[in-house]
C-alpha cells in the first residue's frame, strides 16, 4: 500500500510533464492534422535553454532564491522556445502545407534530427547536470520501514503544472484567440471566409505548444537535476502516446493520456521491470491505436468518401 | 535602384526585413551557441560565452537575408520559377536515358577506385561509399514497396532490418550455418515478422500508421536490448562469419581465396566482394519490383496508395494486398540485414535505432516515392553526402586544427530533409512511368500523349 502511494505521486509527478508537452502534439494535429515530430526535440532545446538561463542567473548574477530563480527561468525558457518553435513553423512547416500528405511529416523529422544535432555540436554530448534543489521531503505517512513521501520538487511540478493548464484553458475556452483557434480546427476555409487571420492562428498555436513544452522542459530539469541531447525522442514520443490515448485533437485528453501514461510507466518499473517500461509505454501506443483509434475522450473519425 | 524585372527594390524595406531577421536570429542561438556548458576542475557546470562564434552567425544570416530580399525575392517573383507544374512526364524519359550510365558506373566503380586510389586506398572507397550506399539503396528500394507502391508509412522498418541481421548472427554463431543457406532464411523470417507486425495495423492509415509502426520498431530494439540471454543485450553478437566465394573462404590461409587464385593475399578481394554481392541483391530487388508492378498484384498496391475505399470497392481484398507489401518490404530488409551481419561481423542493438527508419524513410520519400532511380539517387546524395563529411579534412586550415567535420553530418542531413522537402515536396523524380497506358497505341511515348491531352484541353476550353 505504502509502495503504491509513493508511485501514485511519483507517477503523477511524471504524468504531469507528459501531459504538458502532449498538449503540443494534439493542438498541432488538431489544427494542422500533422504530428509533430520536432516537438520531443522542441522540449528537449527548451530543458536546454532553462539550463543555461539557470546557470547565468546563479553562478553570474548571484541570485540566491532558488524561487526567484525558476521563475525567471521559466519565463525565459517559455520565449526563447517559442520563438525557436515560431521559426521552425516558418521555416520547415508552413512552406509545405497544403502540399503533399508526407511532406510535413518528413520536414518535422528532418527537424527532430537536426535540432538534436544542433544541440550535441553545440552543447556536446554529455549530460548536462545542475545541483540538486528542492531537496526537502514531507513525509505523508510511513509503513513497515517504508515512508511515503513527497518532495517539494514534485510539489512544485504539480503547482504550476495546474497553473499552467489553467492558464491554458482559459486562453482556449474563453478568449478571441481561442475561439480563432478552435474555428480553424474545425474549418479553415470557412474561418479564413470570417475574417480569422489562418496563418496567424497556426502561429499562435505553434507558440503556445512550444510554450507548454518549455514549462515541461524546466520542470523536466529542475525534477531530474539532469538533460542530453538525446532526452527528447523518448519523452517525446512517449507524450505522443499520451496524446493518442486521450485522444489526438483533445486537449482533456492530451492531460489524462499524460497522467495516465505516467502512472503505468511508474507502476510498471515499481512491479514488474525497469528494463522493459518503455517497452510497456509503446505497447499501449499499439494497442490503442489499434482497438480504440479515437482515443479515450476523442470523437470517433468519421471516413467521408 | 531597378530590380531585375525593371521594379524599383525596396532598400529600406530590405534593410528592416534584415534587422528583423537578425533580431530573431540572436535570439534563437543566443542561449545555445552564446553561452556554452561545460565541467571545470571541481566538475561543476560552468559557462563560457561564445560571442565571436554568435556574431558571426547572426551575421551571415543577416548577410543572407539581405541578399535574399533584394536579389532573390524579387527575381522569383519576375521568373515564375515556383508556377511550373510538379510532375512532369519528360522526367520518365529522362531516366531511361540515365539508366544504362547508372548501371555501368555501378559496375564499374570498384575498378574506377581501384584505378583511382590504388590498391591501398580503394578499400575505403569501395567499403565506405560503394557498400554503405548500396546497403541504403537496397533498403530503400524495399521500403519502396510499403512506402511507395502501397502508400503505407512505415517508420519502423529498421525492425526488419534488425530480425534479417540477428537471424543471420543468431544462426550463424549456433549453427555452424553457411551465409548463402541463411541469406533465404533470414529473408522468409524478416518477411514472417512483416506479416506479423502487418496483421494488427491493417486498420489503420496515414500518420497513425507511421506511428504504431515507429512503435513496433522501438518494441523489437528495446527487446534485442533487454533479452540478454539470446541477444547478448549492449554488448552485441561478435564473430559473425563471414561470406565465403562460394564456399572459398576470404583469408590468408591456403585454402583462403587469393592463395586459391594465385593472388597475393589482401582485405581488398574481400571488400569487392561484398560490393558485387549487394550490387545484385539491390538489382534483383529492384528486377523484382520492376516485375511485380505489372503484375495484378503490384497493380492493387499502386491502387491501394490511390484510394483505399475505391480499392475495396472493386473487390480487391486489401488485406491480402497490404500484408503482401509488408512482407515483400520486410524481406528484402531480411536480406540486407543479413548482408549487414555478414559484412560487419559485429551487431548491436545500436544499428537499428529509430534514426535509421527515419533516414530510409527520408530517402525513399526525398526520391520521389515509387521511383527506383530516385531512390537509388536519394540515397547516393544523402548516404554519400554525409560519407564524404568524412574526408572534409582540408576545412580543418579554415575552422582551425579542433575543427571535426564528422560532428556535422547528421545536423545537414536533417537540415537537407528539410530543404529538399521545400524545394521539391514529391521527392527528386516525382514522376512515375505509368506502367500501362489506355487507348492509345502502346509505341507512342508517354510525353506525346500527354502532349496530346494538353492540347485536347486547350481545344475545349477554346470552345467553351
Amino acid at each position: 500500500m505504502e509502495i503504491f502511494t509513493q508511485q501514485l505521486i511519483n507517477g503523477i509527478t511524471l504524468g504531469s510533464i507528459y501531459g504538458l508537452i502532449a498538449i503540443g502534439y494534439t493542438m498541432v494535429f488538431g489544427i494542422i492534422g500533422m504530428v509533430n515530430f520536432a516537438h520531443g526535440d522542441v522540449f528537449m532545446v527548451s530543458a536546454f535553454i532553462a539550463l543555461i538561463t539557470f546557470l547565468l542567473l546563479t553562478t553570474w548574477l548571484g541570485i540566491s532564491s532558488v524561487v526567484v530563480a525558476l521563475v525567471i527561468v521559466l519565463l525565459v525558457a517559455m520565449l526563447l522556445t517559442s520563438l525557436v518553435n515560431w521559426t521552425i513553423e516558418r521555416i520547415a512547416y508552413r512552406p509545405l502545407r497544403g502540399s503533399f500528405r508526407l511532406a510535413p511529416l518528413i520536414s518535422a523529422i528532418g527537424m527532430s534530427i537536426f535540432l538534436s544535432n544542433f544541440v550535441q555540436v553545440a552543447q556536446g554530448p554529455r549530460n548536462k547536470s545542475i545541483p540538486p534543489m528542492f531537496e526537502d521531503v514531507i513525509v505523508l505517512m510511513s509503513g513497515e520501514g517504508y515512508d511515503v513521501a513527497i518532495s517539494y520538487k514534485q510539489i512544485a511540478v504539480w503547482a504550476v503544472t495546474a497553473a499552467l493548464l489553467a492558464a491554458f484553458w482559459f486562453v482556449v475556452s474563453k478568449t478571441a484567440l481561442g475561439r480563432a483557434q478552435r474555428a480553424c480546427e474545425q474549418d479553415q476555409r470557412m474561418a479564413a471566409l470570417l475574417g480569422i487571420n489562418v496563418d496567424r492562428t497556426i502561429s499562435i498555436t505553434f507558440i503556445i505548444a512550444a510554450a507548454l513544452a518549455a514549462v515541461a522542459g524546466t520542470l523536466y530539469l529542475m525534477y531530474y537535476g539532469v538533460v542530453s541531447f538525446a532526452d527528447g525522442f523518448v519523452p517525446g514520443v512517449k507524450a505522443f502516446t499520451a496524446a493518442v490515448l486521450g485522444g489526438i485533437g483533445s486537449l482533456p485528453g492530451a492531460v489524462v493520456g499524460g497522467l495516465l501514461i505516467g502512472l503505468i510507466e511508474t507502476m510498471w518499473s515499481a512491479y514488474f521491470s525497469t528494463d522493459y517500461k518503455d517497452v510497456a509505454a509503446f505497447s499501449i501506443l499499439a494497442i490503442t491505436m489499434i482497438f480504440l483509434p479515437q482515443g479515450l475522450l476523442g470523437r470517433p473519425d468519421v471516413e467521408k468518401v | 535602384m531597378e530590380g531585375a524585372g525593371g521594379k524599383p527594390i525596396d532598400v529600406v524595406r530590405a534593410c528592416k526585413d534584415t534587422a528583423v531577421t537578425a533580431l530573431i536570429a540572436f535570439g534563437l542561438f543566443l542561449p545555445l551557441i552564446g553561452f556554452n556548458t561545460v565541467l571545470n576542475i571541481h566538475n561543476e557546470l560552468i559557462l563560457q560565452t561564445r560571442w565571436p562564434l554568435l556574431a558571426i552567425l547572426v551575421g551571415v544570416i543577416a548577410a543572407g537575408r539581405f541578399v535574399y530580399s533584394v536579389l532573390i525575392a524579387p527575381w522569383l517573383q519576375d521568373s515564375n520559377v515556383w508556377s511550373r507544374p510538379e510532375v512532369s512526364i519528360a522526367g520518365g524519359r529522362l531516366t531511361k536515358w540515365l539508366l544504362p550510365f547508372i548501371l555501368g558506373f555501378a559496375v564499374l566503380y570498384p575498378a574506377l577506385a581501384l584505378w583511382l586510389a590504388g590498391f591501398q586506398g580503394a578499400v575505403k572507397w569501395i567499403d565506405n561509399f560503394g557498400v554503405q550506399i548500396l546497403i541504403y539503396v537496397m533498403l530503400g528500394w524495399g521500403l519502396n514497396i510499403v512506402v511507395g507502391l502501397a502508400g503505407l508509412l512505415d517508420l519502423g522498418y529498421v525492425a526488419f532490418y534488425a530480425v534479417g541481421a540477428y537471424s543471420y548472427a543468431l544462426l550463424a554463431t549456433t549453427f555452424d550455418l553457411s551465409f548463402w543457406i541463411l541469406l533465404p532464411v533470414a529473408g522468409c523470417l524478416a518477411a514472417f515478422w512483416g506479416v506479423l507486425l502487418g496483421f494488427p495495423v491493417l486498420r489503420l492509415r496515414g500518420d497513425y500508421l507511421a506511428i504504431v509502426t515507429l512503435a513496433f520498431g522501438e518494441i523489437i530494439r528495446l527487446v534485442l536490448i533487454n533479452w540478454v540471454a539470446v541477444t547478448n543485450g549492449y554488448a552485441g553478437i561478435a564473430s559473425i562469419p563471414r561470406p565465403t566465394f562460394f564456399g572459398i573462404p576470404f583469408n590468408a590461409t591456403d585454402e583462403g581465396f587469393a592463395a586459391r587464385f594465385g593472388l597475393e593475399f589482401s582485405p581488398i578481394y574481400r571488400t569487392i566482394f561484398l560490393y558485387y554481392l549487394i550490387l545484385a541483391l539491390a538489382l534483383v530487388a529492384a528486377a523484382i519490383t520492376v516485375r511485380l508492378r505489372r503484375l495484378p498484384l503490384g497493380r492493387a498496391w499502386e491502387a491501394l496508395r490511390e484510394d483505399e475505399i475505391a480499392c475495396r470497392s472493386l473487390g480487391i481484398n486489401t488485406t491480402n494486398t497490404k500484408l503482401t507489401a509488408f512482407a515483400m518490404g520486410a524481406m528484402f530488409a531480411g536480406f540486407a540485414g543479413s548482408f549487414f551481419a555478414a559484412r560487419q561481423g559485429f551487431i548491436s542493438p545500436e544499428s537499428f535505432t529509430f534514426m535509421e527508419s527515419a533516414v530510409i524513410v527520408a530517402i525513399v520519400v526525398l526520391g520521389g516515392m515509387g521511383s527506383l532511380i530516385g531512390v537509388a539517387i536519394a540515397a547516393v546524395i544523402m548516404i554519400g553526402g554525409t560519407e564524404i563529411m568524412r574526408e572534409l579534412d582540408f576545412l580543418k586550415i579554415v575552422f582551425g586544427a579542433d575543427f571535426d567535420p564528422t560532428q556535422y553530418r547528421m545536423l545537414l542531413f536533417g537540415f537537407a530533409m528539410v530543404l529538399i522537402m521545400i524545394w521539391k515536396p514529391r521527392g527528386l523524380i516525382a514522376s512515375r512511368e505509368p506502367s500501362l497506358l489506355l487507348g492509345e497505341s502502346p509505341a507512342r511515348p508517354a510525353h506525346e500523349l500527354a502532349k496530346a491531352m494538353q492540347a485536347a484541353v486547350v481545344e475545349s476550353k477554346a470552345r467553351a
